[in-house]
């Protein structure tokens, strides 16, 4: 990042006096964590629930020009190698956007809103992503950057119980589900989503209000905040990428392990196969498989393995792998975990490779992902 | 009386032999740590080597040797419970004992007084 003067989000003030330790990230000013720690903010949200402030991501609404949602969502499609047509209103799912090369440009949340759809995006990546869309969706859709909304993510077995102190409606969304939800008189959209594994949901809400609703929830004896550092030990453990580090312009969908969210209508012999960018790469590797896999790493010994480690088959360092993409200590896990990118031949979960910490080569075996079980309900 | 240094290191000197630890305040900015790796006695390092690391759940952190010398004894207990770093910084959990190579050398570091002063 450059020298510009870091960004506050609308709960700025209550995460300082809340005691946060407060670090740069995409141009924000965000709490790392609380006086609690990481590690205790981490097992928080896996007994109770963690409030995350979430809002410098970005929030952006697409209407199509013509009106109707259909044009819209077929225009989504060309950035988009999901399934948006066939998204019913009131449901939200995963997406991503690639490059002619088949790597991935963002990832994302899409839900369709009935008569638009609301799209969530990674803070580091939104001024791109907006402009990538408007650059090729412009002559049909229009985008409306919701900048005046926070948005907080409820994460954790009692986030159903805190957020249906404001709003008991939302014990009957199910995983995925969106929905208009009035919050002691303040309209938000809930999604029934969110970053940790858990069940729990996502609040979008109006900045001015943003303050005092989140007092709100904290008010609840089970919810507390949780920073940063919290969530990227919490994301890893359920297996989920982070933009930057796990997927990026380099890595294809399937090399990431994300074939899932690419559903049958966009792949070949799908009504609406292909169309977007990069399909000729990623149809093929969905018929053929790519030659590399993000896979779980689970370090034998007690050291994290981190970020950029180098993974090799033997334990001389003879034959080079790849790389650890995220690495550290899972705290429910209770030990090191890790994902990274390995040849097809290492990929299968049990076998034994070797990561390069500080000169030495430490003995791992591929994981299944994610290494902790949600709890999604589904 | 512990000497202090730049790097948030403690040090208490005994007949020529270092006992070294990292500040309170060092436990507390890096927080939770849940790993420790300990040089092995008999190493010798020169001063600023990186002689031990601590991981929180974030990030992994050196720990640097305060002063020229050969390590004579390891705090197996802070490996086995990194916990005890962040729950005793400046007692329990010290990290290893160093025999000065240069034992004057040590004139040259920080009062507690002064560490205070530099992390106020």
């Amino acid at each position: 990042m450059d020298d510009a003067p870091l960004l506050k989000t609308p709960l700025h003030a209550l995460h300082r006096q809340l005691g946060a330790r407060m670090v740069p990230f995409a141009g924000y000013d965000m709490p790392v964590q609380y006086p609690a720690g990481v590690l205790k903010e981490h097992l928080a949200t896996r007994s109770a629930c963690g409030l995350f402030d979430v809002s410098h991501m970005g929030q952006v609404a697409i209407r199509a020009k013509s009106g109707r949602i259909e044009d819209a969502a077929l225009a989504l499609e060309s950035l988009i190698p999901v399934d948006i047509l066939g998204l019913k209103p009131g449901r939200q799912r995963y997406g991503l956007f690639t490059n002619d090369e088949g790597g991935i440009l963002d990832d994302l949340m899409v839900a369709n809103r009935g008569d638009h759809f609301y799209m969530v995006v990674n803070a580091s990546c939104k001024d791109a992503d907006f402009q990538h869309m408007q650059e090729h969706l412009g002559d049909r859709c229009t985008f409306e950057i919701l900048a005046d909304r926070a948005l907080v993510a409820l994460q954790g077995p009692h986030a159903e119980q805190v957020l249906a102190e404001f709003c008991p409606e939302v014990t009957s969304m199910k995983f995925m589900d969106v929905e208009f939800d009035d919050l002691h008189d303040v309209d938000c959209i809930v999604s029934r989503s969110g970053y940790s594994g858990e069940d729990g949901f996502e609040v979008s809400i109006p900045s001015d209000k943003a303050e005092l609703v989140v007092k709100r929830m904290l008010d609840h004896p089970d919810c507390e905040p949780v920073g940063l550092g919290a969530r990227d030990s919490l994301r890893l453990e359920a297996g989920l990428c982070l933009y930057g580090n796990d997927i990026d312009t380099t890595t294809s969908p399937v090399e990431a392990g994300l074939e899932w969210a690419i559903q049958k209508v966009r792949r070949k012999g799908g009504a609406r196969a292909g169309g977007f960018p990069g399909a000729n790469r990623i149809l093929e590797e969905l018929e053929n498989g790519a030659s590399r896999r993000r896979v779980g790493i689970r370090p034998e010994g007690k050291a994290p393995v981190r970020a950029h480690a180098l993974l090799y088959g033997d334990e001389g360092g003879a034959t080079t792998l790849g790389e650890v993409t995220s690495g550290g200590f899972g705290p429910s896990v209770d030990g090191p975990v890790a994902m990274g990118y390995v040849p097809i031949s290492h990929a299968k979960a049990g076998t034994r490779i070797f990561a390069e910490v500080r000169g030495k080569f430490l003995p791992c075996t591929v994981a299944e992902l994610p290494f902790i079980k949600p709890t999604y309900k589904r | 009386m512990l000497k202090f240094t730049e790097e948030h290191e403690w040090l208490k000197i005994e007949g020529g032999v270092a006992t070294v630890g990292i500040t309170t305040h060092a436990a507390e900015q890096l927080g939770d740590l849940v790993y420790v790796e300990l040089p092995e006695v008999g190493a010798t390092f020169s001063k600023n080597d990186n002689a031990a690391t601590v991981e929180s759940v974030k990030a992994a952190s050196d720990v640097f040797c305060p002063l020229d010398g050969e390590i004579v004894e390891i705090n197996d207990a802070i490996v086995a419970h990194p916990e005890m770093v962040n729950a005793d910084a400046q007692g329990a959990a010290w990290f290893f004992k160093l025999k000065l190579a240069n034992p004057a050398d040590a004139d040259g570091l920080m009062d507690e007084d002064a560490y205070g002063r530099m992390i106020a």
